[in-house]
């Protein structure tokens, strides 16, 4: 019981911040919606792919830039709860660190797919047509990209002393994992060099899935983007639970 | 209860806190050395010493956030290695820096303490209305925690550090950096919340006035090593008499030396400092003896000497951090 209400607080407490701090909310879909809006819309002017508009085209893509971005910072955002102690507060508190853990990844989770929400609604915009199977496809797949990519967060953030090499793992993790995912360009024809990357990073098969749920065409099969994406949060979350049993 | 009397409480309680040869080492760095402490049941207990001394440390252990690397401590009962799990429901702790969530309001603050810490639903709005009573918080407990004064903060982590009854509180250097009323002030609080609440606390602190005026014990700290135990008075005691300090250029000390009742003599630069019985009576004896005699101040002894006694060295702040203020304070406790 003690456990489950310290989960609870946990969550509460990165939700009451989430709401609280409503800059980071607007800063963390301006970068996406600028994609969506200048690039997509720029470069959507004189290309069209499998008779798709380039701006609708990459709507998924960009949905999974919203909640890689949001949930990897999120995630790396411990290091400054380790800064200015509040995280030995809960440290200290008697709750096992599964728990702790578990707590933060939720309350990431949710951060990050509210986000997603909010561009999701954009798409209404750009002239996506949903249906309740699509938005709920779109939401399962962002939330279990969330728990994968706020555990990843979480591992690096629990092992990071300061906030300096977050622009070492933005540019060596974040981007990577996003231009290779199949974000902007179909997977289809790329050379095969480029291919075994795609086809390694797990952030492909959230991109795929999404973009098969929601415009109909896709490199693999909906369960096949399911499956590898929900394997990729299992290995994460075991991962965050035995960094987090083995912090002080 | 029967509040200060010190003396009688402490020799009759049981202790809740033992440490068994409690030792921490940072690769070479023995940052606590084989530690020996018992810690009576509703004491103030403080750890006096100066930054880098193995204070936090030592406190970190006893709150299991560090491993011991050698030795091992009981906290009400509960051993720190193998029972952290207990040590952390019975024990409350407020930490050096900020701990509070500044974005959440006080009141939310707490509310996330009682939920982590158990607090049963139907006693947590009384629980708040007590904490928050006592330390003076509760007109601004719905105001966010950005919008607080240092020592407001303290507080509302005082008040947070109570709200699950601990039986024992850790306060790690609980008035650094505040301004010195704020500082009586979360004294009064720390003592009524003993009295009131028969807590045991431990304090850090480098602040030879905090040591004195709030502390039931003391243990002199330096190094790593436990160099001192005992009441303030005890310990001050242990000089034997009362300084003298003399400003003066040339000064005849070799008839000084010869005098029954002059414990200690120590030259600096421009000054004298002499440990003398009874100076009240030898003052003028003294001050004949040794020659022009350009000021003197006569003193009781403070922690500051009997630190000094010790360790051979002063607490002051030069390990860095503190500041202004601290310097202030070790220069007002005898400090050069």
């Amino acid at each position: 019981m003690t456990e489950f209400q310290g989960l609870y607080a946990l969550w509460y407490r990165e939700f009451k911040v989430f709401l609280r701090e409503k800059s980071r909310i607007v800063s963390s879909l301006f970068t996406p919606l600028l994609w969506i809006v200048a690039f997509g819309g720029g470069l959507g002017s004189s290309v069209s792919l499998g008779g798709i508009n380039y701006q609708v085209f990459i709507f998924p893509g960009i949905l999974t830039m919203t909640i890689l971005f949001s949930s990897i910072f999120f995630g790396l955002y411990i290091v400054w709860d380790k800064r200015i102690d509040f995280f030995k507060e809960v440290l200290v508190a008697p709750l096992s660190r599964l728990t702790i853990f578990a707590g933060k990844m939720l309350g990431g989770c949710t951060d990050a797919v509210i986000q997603g929400s909010l561009m999701l609604a954009f798409g209404v915009i750009l002239g996506v047509s949903y249906t309740a199977l699509t938005v709920a496809v779109a939401i399962v797949f962002m939330l279990v990209l969330a728990s994968a990519v706020v555990s990843m967060g979480l591992v690096i953030g629990s092992r990071m002393e300061s906030p300096e090499g977050f622009n070492l793992i933005v540019s060596f993790l974040v981007f990577p994992l996003f231009f290779l995912s199949g974000a902007l360009f179909p997977i289809s024809n790329l050379p095969s060099w480029l291919r075994v990357f795609t086809v390694l990073n797990p952030v492909t098969y959230a991109v795929d899935g999404m973009r098969g749920a929601m415009l109909g065409t896709s490199a693999f099969p909906l369960i096949v983007d399911f499956g590898v994406l929900f394997a990729f949060s299992v290995v994460m979350i075991v991962i965050g639970s035995v960094a987090f049993s083995r912090m002080r | 209860m029967d509040n200060f009397n010190a003396e009688v409480l402490n020799e009759s309680a049981r202790p809740v806190i033992e440490t068994f040869g409690l030792t921490k080492k940072f690769g070479e760095l023995v940052a606590v050395d084989h530690v020996d402490l018992s810690i009576r049941e509703g004491e103030v207990f403080g750890l006096l010493g100066p930054n880098g001394a193995g204070k936090t440390t030592t406190l970190s252990m006893l709150a299991t956030l560090l491993k011991p690397t050698e030795g091992t401590a009981r906290v009400d009962g509960h051993d720190i290695v193998r029972e952290s799990a207990a040590v952390r429901k019975c024990i409350g702790i407020v930490f050096q820096e900020p701990s509070s969530d500044d974005i959440l309001t006080g009141r939310e603050n707490l509310y996330l303490h009682a939920l982590m810490y158990g607090v049963e639903s139907n006693v947590r709005a009384q629980r708040f209305r007590e904490v928050l009573q006592l330390v003076d918080l509760e007109d601004r407990a719905n105001g966010q925690v950005k919008t607080y004064s240092g020592g407001m903060r303290r507080r509302l982590e005082l008040a947070r550090g109570l709200l699950h009854r601990p039986k024992i509180l850790f306060l790690d250097e609980p008035t650094l950096g505040l301004d010195p009323q704020t500082r009586e002030h979360i004294w009064q609080y720390i003592r009524r919340l003993v009295d009131s609440e028969h807590v045991t606390v431990i304090i850090t602190t480098h602040y030879m006035d905090e040591a004195e005026h709030l502390c039931d014990r003391v243990a002199i700290i330096d190094d790593g090593k436990v160099v001192a135990l005992d009441t303030p008075q005890r310990l001050k005691q242990i000089i034997g008499g009362d300084i003298i300090r003399l400003r003066i250029k040339n000064p005849r000390l070799s008839p000084i030396k010869e005098l029954e009742y002059v414990l200690k003599v120590e030259q600096t630069d421009d000054s004298v400092m002499l440990t003398v019985k009874n100076s009240g009576q030898h003052l003028q004896e003294i001050l004949s003896l040794v020659g022009n005699v350009e000021s003197v101040e006569l003193r009781t002894p403070t922690l500051n000497d009997v630190f000094l006694h010790y360790t051979g060295h002063e607490i002051r702040g030069d390990h860095a951090e503190g500041g202004f203020f601290e310097r202030v304070v070790s220069v007002r406790s005898g400090g050069k």
